[in-house]
């Protein structure tokens, strides 16, 4: 059977972050659905968050600065010891990208340069033009090349093993084989991304079902602050491509069918720059109350800002515009409505990327430290994934080293296999039924309709329902149609469906038992925050059979929650 | 109102066919579309052994690079009334072997890359002590932070925005006919890390590619400029290094002169 020390499963920035940091003296090795380089990472525009001081009015700032802001951002929801670990290593981790060869834009002098993003106090967002995270990844894709790291890739992790309450490893299915078998593994570092595509308006890749998160759940590991899903502001109208937050930044207006900046309505101090969920929610509304266009989208103009400008910070901005919409933002404002962006929750995690099963550990966006709580600040996502995936990898590395492991059990792991290649047989055996793009398209509706920007007691107790029938449905009568196992994106999309029936089971559990509004989640029935019930972490936990909801509290140094201006 | 097209879709799996095969689909567009998200259609209601790549729908991750009616494109920012044609021909990338249907192996390109050794090297790695290894205590490299000045990177700025998609390696003639040639990307990378003011790699560490499959094997017909979906222009940045060669050679025999 294949084996190695630790395998990491998913090949964004944080499981390179974490293969580079992970012990060389041990056999590491990555898998991935889809070659490394074509993660969803590359995608970052915007940029990733440090207090390096170096913009002329940030000379001020500093990493306490910076976890303030974070803190403040998340609705006070972060553990304030992960938000402080994470914005102290962000100073040393950048210049340790730049030595790697990051080629970060740069001030006069020579300095890396900085820009403003959303919900932080001064302008501390490290970019390289708006490829921020195409730049990052090619330049740690290339180190883990050098390395000589192995990497499966187009290899889809199934299921994660766990005997005697120990991590054994996971099962695979090979696309470029067609074949499903176990690979054995001391400790496991999960990586894989976020779930956006259960909504049918986001921005993220299309790969991103989230599938790691379910995977996790289903080996009993629990899952935190589900219910906090992040929706960007400005995504492209219809397509719903990202327009980057460092278009706001660079001083992007935001206009309604009134030609009004709206903004001063929602947030008179910040105006375009209040963080992501006030900015989305503002727009929503604008939409709802008939102020929007075609009771669809608002403008984003960037007109004023120059050609130059354009041309020269937000040059894929512009790109994405021409190429997608058709349209020059130098000469006409963008059209843009909110999408799902960003999963704030995920596998429930420590300081150390540690689980509370022995040998498996997360990092990046599909778990949750938690740093960013309620909300994410623009540019904390990619530090996070760097910061924490490096974590991971030391800290699996460690318990490799350190630890007395049990012998696998390699009977146990070819019958789990088996398993799942019968599910396979089972599938294709059935004549018709009902095909995966199509159960997934009936979730996608429910989650965007029911469990959005805003939600209530009523709509989520629908959407909880309605997930039940359609897992029954996939149960009863969910079918391949196609009978050729290699490179089949159908069969990747039906042995991941499963796991996105958990996920946003979970979800609207916690959004419905969370009876307040914070950050992300917008009870319009409960519209206030309120910190004496609710100032705690959802979690929850699949046993024998079924999700249990329980509670934890929220790590506090020295941030006592106030009420969120801007 | 809905439009129609026939797709023309390269069909071949190694594993089971005899030789590659055209098959056609019928096909309805209700709104504007791409040639990736069409694909997905085809793929979800006509024939789900259908084998393409995708990941980012944005252009940007390099997965779908394609040939759509003879050119070379990514299929997820393709617009099917963009070509103004009723028959789409679809094909995958050719000189890179077939895996199944559009996917090819994209590791023939990938050897040719990580040949030029793609990173910044630092003086002490030159100096043979090799790749710092990083303690298993500090999780970072202690480093002062660079200070360069945003002109110095203006050379390298159009390589940094490669997507690694492989059509220039794909389309370039000479690849077609010599498989040891590196082809367009990897010199272009070579030279993209030269001009880093960061890299300290000297001529005798890159001089090797001063050979037929190396710098010289372009014969500059700029097919590779031609179809980089990104404006890479990887060809500028050849003849560039061509020259930064010569440069060197010259001053190389002054030095042994002397
Ligand atoms: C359009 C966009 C722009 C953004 N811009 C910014 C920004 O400017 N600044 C910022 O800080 N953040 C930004 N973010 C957020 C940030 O990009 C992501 O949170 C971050 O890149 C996630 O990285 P990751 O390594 O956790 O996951 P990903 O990069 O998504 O990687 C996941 C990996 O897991 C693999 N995988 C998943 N499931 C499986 C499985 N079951 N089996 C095998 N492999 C699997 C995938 O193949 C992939 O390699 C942006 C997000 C989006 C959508
Ligand atoms: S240079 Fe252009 S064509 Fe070649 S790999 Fe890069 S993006 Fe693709
Ligand atoms: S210019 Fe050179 S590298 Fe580019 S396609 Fe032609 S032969 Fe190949
Ligand atoms: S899907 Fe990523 S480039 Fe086309």
């Amino acid at each position: 059977m294949l084996s190695h020390d630790i395998l990491i499963v998913g090949g964004g920035l944080a499981g390179l972050a974490a293969a580079l940091q992970a012990d060389p003296s041990l056999s590491i090795a990555i898998i991935s659905k889809v070659h490394p380089l074509r993660s969803h990472s590359v995608a970052a525009q915007g940029g990733i968050n440090a207090a390096l001081g170096n913009h002329p009015e940030g000379r001020d700032d500093n990493w306490e600065k910076h976890t303030y802001d974070t803190i403040k951002g998340s609705d006070f929801l972060a553990d304030q010891d992960a938000a402080e670990l994470l914005c102290r290593e962000a100073i040393p981790m950048i210049y340790e990208l730049e030595k790697l060869g990051v080629p970060f834009s740069r001030f006069p002098g020579g300095v890396i340069a900085q820009r403003p993003f959303g919900g932080a106090g001064f302008p501390r967002t490290c970019y390289a033009a708006d490829r921020t995270g195409l730049v990052i990844m090619h330049t740690l894709f290339e180190h883990v090349w050098r390395r000589r790291i192995k990497i499966y890739s187009e290899w889809l992790v199934v299921k994660l093993l766990v005997e005697h309450g120990v991590c054994q490893g996971v099962v695979v299915y090979d696309l470029t084989s067609g074949l499903i078998f176990p690979v054995r593994a001391k400790a496991v570092i999960f990586a894989t991304g976020g779930y956006g595509r259960v909504y049918l308006k986001t921005t993220n890749a299309y790969i991103n079902h989230g599938s790691g998160i379910g995977i996790a759940y289903k080996a009993g590991v629990p899952l935190k602050d589900m219910e906090f899903v992040q929706f960007h502001p400005t995504s492209l109208y219809s397509k719903n491509i990202l327009i980057t937050e460092g278009a706001r930044g660079e001083g992007g207006y935001l206009i309604n069918r009134h030609g009004r900046r709206f903004m001063a309505d929602y947030a008179p101090q910040a105006m375009e720059l209040a963080p992501r969920d006030i900015v989305a929610r503002a727009i929503q509304t604008e939409i709802d109350r008939g102020n929007g266009f075609e009771n669809e989208y608002v403008l984003l103009d960037l007109r004023h800002l120059g050609a130059e400008k354009i041309k020269k910070r937000l040059p894929s901005v512009r790109d994405i515009c021409l190429r997608f919409a058709g349209l020059d933002p130098i000469e006409k404002p963008i059209p843009i409505q909110p999408a799902q962006h960003y999963s704030m929750g995920g596998i429930d995690v420590d300081i150390r990327g540690a689980t509370c099963l022995p040998g498996f550990y997360a990092a990046g966006e599909c778990a949750c430290v938690s740093v960013h709580g309620a909300n994410r600040l623009g540019g904390n996502s990619l530090l996070e994934t760097i910061v924490f995936g490096k974590i991971a990898g030391r800290e699996a590395s460690r318990y490799v080293k350190n630890s007395h492991i049990r012998e696998a059990n390699p009977s146990f792991m070819e019958a789990e296999a088996r398993k799942i290649d019968e599910r396979v047989e089972a599938w294709m055996s059935r004549r018709d039924g009902e095909k995966v793009h199509r159960l997934l398209n009936r979730l996608k509706v429910i989650m965007t309709e029911k469990v959005g920007i805003f939600r209530n007691e009523k709509d989520l107790a629908l959407a909880l329902e309605e997930i039940r029938n359609i897992r029954e449905d996939y149960e009863k009568r969910g079918y391949l149609a196609g009978h050729n196992r290699r490179y089949s994106q159908e069969m990747v999309n039906m042995l991941e469906f499963e796991y996105m029936l958990d996920l946003c089971e979970v979800i609207t559990m916690g959004a419905l038992a969370r009876r307040e509004t914070r950050g992300s989640h917008y009870r319009l029935d409960y519209p206030e925050r309120n910190d004496k019930d609710w100032l705690k972490h959802t979690i929850v936990t699949w046993k024998e059979g079924r999700p249990i909801l329980s509670y934890k509290p929220v790590v506090i140094t020295k941030y006592s929650p106030v009420t969120r201006l801007y | 109102m809905a439009r129609k097209y026939l797709f023309r879709i390269f069909r071949f799996d190694p594993k089971k066919d005899e030789k590659p095969y055209f098959q056609d689909f019928f096909y309805e567009e209700e709104k504007s579309k791409v040639i990736l998200e069409a694909l997905m259609d085809i793929r979800n209601e006509q024939d789900a052994t259908l084998s393409f790549r995708y990941s980012c729908r944005e252009g940007v991750c390099g997965s779908c690079g394609l040939v759509i009616n003879g050119e070379f494109e990514l299929a997820c920012r393709t617009r099917l009334n963009s070509l103004g044609k009723e028959v789409i021909v679809i094909e995958p990338l050719p000189n890179l072997p077939v895996l199944k249907d559009l996917v090819v192996d994209m590791e023939p390109f990938f050897q040719a890359l990580e040949a030029i050794k793609p990173y910044v090297m630092a003086e002490e790695e030159i100096e043979g002590q090799g790749f710092q290894e990083l303690k298993e205590e500090s999780l970072w490299l202690s480093s002062p932070g660079y200070r360069f000045e945003e002109k110095e990177m203006e050379a390298i700025e159009p390589l940094t925005n490669c997507i690694l998609c492989g059509c220039c390696y794909s389309a370039c003639p000479v690849v077609a006919r010599d498989e040891r040639y590196l082809g367009p990307i990897a010199l272009a990378k070579l030279y993209r890390y030269i001009r880093d003011p960061r890299d300290r790699r000297r001529f005798k560490d890159w001089q090797y590619v001063g050979t037929s499959s190396g710098l010289w094997g372009c014969d500059t017909v700029f097919r590779c400029n031609e179809v980089c979906p990104r404006q890479v222009n990887p060809a500028h940045a050849l003849l560039s290094l061509r020259r930064r060669y010569l440069i060197e050679k010259i001053k190389q025999i002054f030095r042994r002169k002397k």
